[in-house]
């Protein structure tokens, strides 16, 4: 009875998305349970945070306050950078993709398969999250969403063996694919000829084909590069630029696939855009 | 003796097991984590077979599948049929010693984690690192820890069987 009923359960959710219900119904007893095994670490965190001294919370203020205005007067400048490539690009007549709203999401410590890169983080479908969006640290991209529960969603890492971002080269804007490697500090590009144009300490940003990840954002940056002559492609990783290891908040990210029509009301997307960056 | 006595018991054990189950573990060390809820329902199933069974090792196992984002049914099923075995052996086993039963407990968990491989070679052709059958050795070295604390447990509540 119970094989032939956990059969049938696997039979359909390999073909189908129709147990997605079943799975809601059932994470409500389980992320708890999450919760609470993550209770441990955010409590001794809270407490570092509590017990930390003035003196170091007040130094930490005034380097995040240095920051703060530094980026603050980038901001400034990519604001002018960003109407005038609106601007450039209507005269190509090229359609212009809009900014991004984020989320910040918490992850939460705990440990789903070890030969996965699989995290958890404390945004559902409650917050609006769904799968196939973008995940980001305040470095680069982290990964993308891989199942959206009502409290929690499960983020695949973009070193993950089962992962594959598009990538593009930031200097000359080849084009290729990096696949994860299974390793944390690792990414591979499997799929570049003997001949590609790539140096190491070339930036990879995504590319933006196939739709999941929004174009722009850094990746990795090239590392090493080994050419075998009796092999058709050269094998080459890269490092990624996010901290996979180390970050407690990741952001996920809404990217409006919405275009901007091409000359009409730029000033309406000017302050949505403007908008966005302030959040 | 009532049937009921000290069922919040077994559930709370189980539901720490899972907590356990997906607790972090600093660095590499993830790899050694053993299968802690198969290892309680083995007990509680070898302890008082009228009360843990194949329904529960479904039960749990498909929570597990929650847990820990696997395609669901796949920890129901291997829960399931190793708990069949335990059921139909439980006589047997109570009689053996620690080591013995350790042996038939990594019998057990070699073939919940065989069942998980090839449900997951099904899925896609998997390429799985060693470490994938690392549980299965911690889980054996595990299991007086599990049978200590668990027998605690179920004297504390004298939680007895009927037969």
């Amino acid at each position: 009875m119970a094989i032939i009923a956990s059969i049938a359960l696997l039979a359909t959710e390999h073909k189908s998305q129709q147990l997605d219900p079943l799975r809601t119904t059932l994470s409500f007893f389980i992320d708890p349970l999450k919760y609470l095994v993550d209770l441990p670490t955010a409590l001794i965190e809270n407490a570092t945070n509590t017990v930390s001294s003035y003196e170091a919370l007040k130094k930490e203020n005034k380097r995040l306050r240095e920051e703060q205005l530094i980026h603050q007067t980038r901001l400034l400048k990519f604001a002018a950078l960003e109407k005038e490539n609106i601007r450039l690009r209507a005269l190509l007549e090229n359609s212009f993709k809009l900014g991004e709203q984020v989320l910040v999401a918490e992850l939460l410590s705990i440990n789903m398969a070890p030969y996965e890169h699989i995290v958890v983080v404390n945004k559902g479908t409650r917050f609006g999250v769904h799968p196939q969006q973008a995940v980001l640290d305040a470095n680069g991209v982290v990964g993308q969403v891989f199942r959206a529960l009502p409290l929690s969603s499960e983020i695949m890492l973009i070193t993950d063996p089962n992962h594959a971002i598009p990538v593009q080269v930031n200097r000359n804007g080849l084009l290729t694919i990096a696949v994860g490697s299974g390793q944390l500090n690792r990414l591979v590009l499997p799929f570049l000829p003997g001949n590609a144009d790539i140096r190491p300490g070339d930036l990879l940003i995504t590319s933006g084909l196939g739709g999941t990840f929004p174009p722009g954002y850094p990746v990795a940056v090239v590392d090493e590069f080994t050419s075998q002559p009796n092999k058709a492609f050269v094998s080459i990783t890269a490092t990624p630029k996010a901290q996979l290891d180390r970050n407690r908040e990741l952001m996920i990210v809404w990217s409006n696939s919405k275009p901007v029509p091409l000359i009409s009301k730029p000033t309406a997307n000017d302050t949505e855009t403007r908008a966005h960056v302030d959040e | 003796m009532n049937k009921y006595v000290g069922f919040g018991r077994i559930i709370l054990t189980i539901a720490l097991a899972m907590g356990l189950r997906i607790a972090p573990w600093p660095g590499d060390l993830a790899a050694f984590n053993p299968d802690w809820v198969l290892l309680s329902l083995i007990y509680w199933s070898l302890a008082v077979p009228e009360r843990v069974g194949i329904f529960h090792a479904w039960t749990f196992g498909l929570l597990t599948d929650v847990l820990t984002g696997r395609l669901l049914g796949q920890y129901a099923l291997a829960y399931s049929l190793v708990i069949y075995i335990c059921l139909k052996l439980h006589k047997r086993l109570r009689q053996f010693p620690l080591i013995q039963q350790g042996l038939f407990i990594f019998c057990c968990l070699l073939l919940s984690q065989l069942l998980l491989f090839l449900i997951k070679n099904f899925q896609h052709p998997a390429q799985l690192h060693a470490s994938f059958w690392l549980p299965v050795f911690t889980g054996t070295v595990s299991w007086p820890l599990v049978y200590t604390a668990l027998r605690f447990v179920r004297l504390s509540r004298s939680i007895k069987t009927t037969y």
